[in-house]
């Protein structure tokens, strides 16, 4: 029978608040948000990196948190779903999914949000190629897309 | 008397539970917080088909952390969606028929303990031979999967409408063809899940799971585990997508339940992608024979069909999947004569199951590439040959389905005219062609699958002193947006802002029943019992107005939330007054409105006539642009024009979504989509190996809408979620055939098909062959 995982202490920054934690050493990043820190907005879709939905914010990139360790996180900001929302109100790409039908189902929504957010930090008035591109890993099996990259352009206008 | 209340009938709103979706509120199932939850995990057969000699469990029941062990011997009862076809056991008893068929589960404290125990289980089997394919399967020393089914056949149909021989000795050209598909599977996003409690002092279980049919659940759990149904309550929580895969109960639903009881406890059950993959009820892998009789002037003079399905181990929908390939040859178009032989078989693969376009996609590719063919052949435009063959409605086909509404007339110009189609066809550069094709799709089963005599839709509305209007429906809202529907069907019957309508769904114990998401039913039927009970409330608030305005009922309107009487003093009452009033004599209001098809409207009278009757057919067209680099093989979709007959679009901007991702499902299927098996191995289970669409591959599609204002329908809206899917694959293997010359008759049509067919061809006309 296997030994049980050696854990060690994880500090890291998670939606603006500091956190300390007893991790294990395998632990992933997916697992400690959700388990860990029992934020279940960010979801497991796939078996490792196939679909995108467990997309995070690892210090402003994006990053896969059901292919990284949590301990690689160790002294970064992540940043999930969850911390889009400024005083309850929906942040403009939140606002933007909503009212272009950009979610339907939902599943892949925040992973697919969290890429298009780093998208935006990093390009504010993105081609439609460049939302294309930074959404290439996020597979969603309800829209076609097609609201998608209108709901992100929308918010890259900044008036859904 | 009420359109300009926000959020209407008619308006574009965002589905009203978007909110909890693009912040992570949300809860699916995996996200159910029960703190005290084992964790569960299946034992799943290594082989494909075998006795099951011995199954010992004692090592992994014996590891510490194990708190329960079930296999085949904690279960004989079968379970399956069609009460005629029950042959599945939750946990396999004697015998496996596919790779990863459940056949023990563990509950444990943890996830690492229960696999751990999951290895610690030896089962010894003596191999029978295994089918991959349908045509291995009914050789004639093939070892039959199910006894009662010699020939591995699990139904054959076999129907004749109209005199199909006199049909093609009437026409002018006849020609017969052979079209292969393979197996696609759904992919939903969010991968199974189930969280089932028992509580061992009351002998009651609450299961919260992943299905479109919690209904379903619900009596398959009563059935498996031998409970009555009062002591079970099923919750469905938000859900990530199904398209056909959750429209009947899943073996790691009764599973959970069956391990629950087993552990005393509560269990948490989360498959991985693979195992979802596997639980699959996708499309079968499917050969259609098609032959066509046409007059030169387009006219179809006679249909004869045979199609053949390799069904997978289990029934599941199969009878119903290989009913719906021929009973849906009808209803497109006026065919007098239609000849179908249906064979569904079983296979040493996962059962296959309903998926959105049930039973009709790969047979509608068939028909409208040959049409296509023949058309060409008669030197006649692909709008033409399908404008000669339209119905005329109110009509009844040959097989007794009735047609009310019919836009596809209209479909078709706007699609015609929107893709430039008159100007461009025939024109377009080498490499690059358009193609089109028509498509359609029943509004619900008229017949439901469980005849019960109950209505066949319920919605409970919900007035208190709140002065909010609670609206409680058993409608399973997958993502498809039925409970924005519904709340918008019964804020426009009582002249509210929908704001004010919050919905209620899926839990037993509260929501009134109703048979669950598939066959497109939702808007139609449960949209139709919102309404009932909307205009029942409102009837009571029109008396309670009008005693209070002491005027006659008849006199009362409402418009924009405020009561009138038509004679009287001008004064208003707010719908808060009215209601106050209403309950103040008689307490909180509840009313319920129902649905039922009319028996006239359940089908034919012949054997399996129910399937593909419905009340409401919806229609669509549709224009593919597509670029073939013949280099490469690659096909890159440039653009899509559609037009979607739903009777009345009660929210366009939901119709506009489920058009576009009904199109590009079905560019999925056509382009990259595929699942096989080796040795009963599937090939696909991952979303890397099985190639759904990327962003990067989408095409932009643009949708129009219809309102052909079906009578029947509520409001006269009909299905916008699967309709416009199996058009997609025959315009863009029409739309290849201009581009490279070549008629496909085999998807995926995937690079290497592409290549290995132009290094075959042969400088020919544009309008192409077979290769």
């Amino acid at each position: 029978m296997k030994k049980s995982t050696m854990k060690s202490i994880l500090r890291l920054i998670l939606n603006g608040r500091e956190r300390e934690d007893a991790a294990a050493d395998n632990l992933l990043l997916l697992d400690y948000v959700r388990e860990t820190a029992g934020l279940t907005g960010t979801k497991r879709g796939c078996d490792g990196g196939e679909c995108g939905a467990c997309t995070v914010l690892v210090d402003g990139k994006p990053a896969l948190s059901c292919i990284t360790l949590a301990h690689r996180c160790a002294g970064t900001h992540v940043e999930t779903i969850e911390s889009l929302e400024s005083e309850g109100r929906l942040s403009r790409l939140q606002r933007a999914f909503h009212e272009y039908l950009g979610s339907q189902c939902g599943y892949c929504t925040p992973g697919m949000i969290m890429a298009a957010e780093a998208l935006l930090r990093r390009k504010p008035a993105p081609s439609e190629a460049d939302i294309r591109a930074a959404l290439a890993g996020n597979i969603c099996r309800c829209t076609g897309y097609v609201k998608i990259i209108e709901a992100v352009q929308a918010a890259a206008r900044g008036a859904p | 008397m009420s359109l300009a209340a926000p959020g209407g009938v008619g308006e574009r709103l965002p589905l009203i539970d978007g909110p909890d979706k693009v912040t992570g509120r949300a809860r699916y199932t995996a996200d159910i917080a029960e703190p005290d939850a084992l964790a569960g995990r299946i034992f799943r057969s290594p082989h494909a088909h075998a006795d099951i000699l011995s199954l010992d469990v004692e090592a992994a029941r014996r590891l510490p952390g194990v708190v329960a062990v079930i296999t085949g011997a904690d279960c004989d009862k079968t379970y399956g969606v069609l009460p005629i076809a029950m042959n599945e056991y939750p946990l396999a008893r004697d015998r496996v028929r596919y790779r990863g068929e459940p056949v023990a589960a563990i509950a444990a404290r943890d996830a690492a303990t229960a696999e751990r125990a999951l290895a610690l289980i030896v089962m010894k089997v003596r191999p029978l031979p295994g089918y991959d394919e349908a045509a291995e399967a009914r050789a004639t020393d093939a070892v039959p999967l199910h006894e009662k089914s010699p020939g591995n056949i699990q139904r054959e149909v076999h129907h004749e409408f109209g005199d199909v021989a006199a049909g093609l000795a009437a026409a002018a050209l006849v020609r017969e063809e052979t079209y292969r598909y393979a197996e696609v599977t759904h992919v939903h996003m969010e991968p199974h899940a189930t969280v089932a409690r028992w509580d061992a002092e009351r002998e009651q279980l609450t299961v919260w799971t992943v299905s479109q049919v919690p209904y379903y659940v619900h009596l398959m759990l009563g059935r498996c585990l031998g409970i009555p149904e009062s002591r079970i309550r099923v919750i469905k929580p938000f859900v990530g997508g199904g398209f056909g895969a959750r429209t009947e109960t899943l073996n790691f639903e009764l599973i959970t339940g069956l391990l629950a009881r087993a552990a005393g406890g509560a269990v948490k059950m989360e498959l991985t992608r693979e195992e979802t993959a596997i639980t699959h009820r996708g499309r079968p892998e499917t050969e259609v024979v098609l032959k066509l009789g046409m007059t030169r002037a387009g006219k179809i003079t006679a249909a004869a069909c045979t199609v053949t399905q390799r069904g997978g181990a289990y029934a599941g929908y199969g009878i119903v999947t290989i009913l719906y390939a021929g009973a849906l040859l009808h209803a497109l178009y006026d065919i007098p004569a239609v000849r179908y032989d249906g064979y569904r078989v079983y296979t040493n693969t996962p059962p296959c199951g309903a998926m959105r376009g049930h039973g009709t996609v790969d047979v509608r590719h068939a028909f409208e590439s040959l049409m296509d063919a023949m058309a060409a052949e008669l030197g006649l435009d692909p709008f033409a040959v399908r404008r000669a063959n339209l119905m005329s409605v109110p009509g009844t086909t040959p097989n007794g389905l009735i047609v009310n509404s019919y836009g596809l007339a209209e479909c078709m110009d706007i699609v015609e005219r929107a893709s430039g189609w008159r100007a461009r066809k025939g024109r377009l550069p080498p490499g690059r062609g358009l193609g089109m094709a028509c498509s359609h799709y029943v509004s619900g089963a008229a017949k439901p699958v469980h005849w019960t005599g109950e209505p066949h839709a319920v919605v409970n509305l919900k007035l208190d002193f709140d002065g909010g209007l609670t609206l409680l429906t058993g409608a399973a809202d997958i993502g498809q947006g039925s409970n924005t529907i519904l709340a918008q069907a019964a804020a426009e019957i009582l002249g509210i802002s929908v704001e004010r309508v919050r919905v209620v769904a899926n839990d037993s114990a509260v929501t009134p029943k109703d048979n669950g998401s598939y066959s497109s039913r939702v808007t139609f039927m449960v949209g139709n019992a919102a309404v009932d009970a909307a205009r029942k409330l409102k009837g009571i608030l029109d008396e309670a107005a009008a005693r209070a305005l002491g005027a006659p009922v008849a006199d009362i309107a409402c418009v924009g939330g405020v009561f009138r009487a038509a004679a009287g003093p001008n004064k208003g009452l707010g719908f808060d007054e009215v209601a106050h009033a209403a309950i103040a004599q008689r307490g909180a209001i509840v009313v319920s409105g129902t649905f039922t098809v009319p028996e006239e409207y359940q089908g034919g009278k012949h054997r399996g006539g129910a399937v593909g009757s419905t009340m409401g057919f919806s229609y669509a067209a549709q224009v593919v642009e597509v670029s073939v680099d013949t280099d490469t093989g690659a096909i890159t979709v440039e653009k899509v024009w559609v037009a979607h007959d739903c009777g009345r679009a009660i929210n366009p901007l939901s119709v506009e979504g489920q058009v576009q991702g009904s199109v590009w499902m079905g560019m999925g299927q056509a382009l990259s989509e595929e699942t096989y098996y080796k040795n009963g191995l599937p090939m696909h289970a991952n979303m890397l190996d099985y190639r759904v669409p990327s962003i990067v591959d989408s095409p932009p599609i643009e949708v129009h809408i219809v309102e052909s204002m079906d009578p029947n329908g509520p409001f006269g809206a009909k299905e916008a979620g699967e309709g416009s899917l199996s058009g997609f694959l025959p315009a863009l293997t029409n739309a290849v055939a201009e581009a490279i010359g070549v008629r496909f008759l085999e998807l995926p049509l995937t690079p290497d098909k592409i290549v290995k067919a132009l290094g075959r061809k042969k400088p020919q006309p544009k309008t192409g062959d077979a290769p």
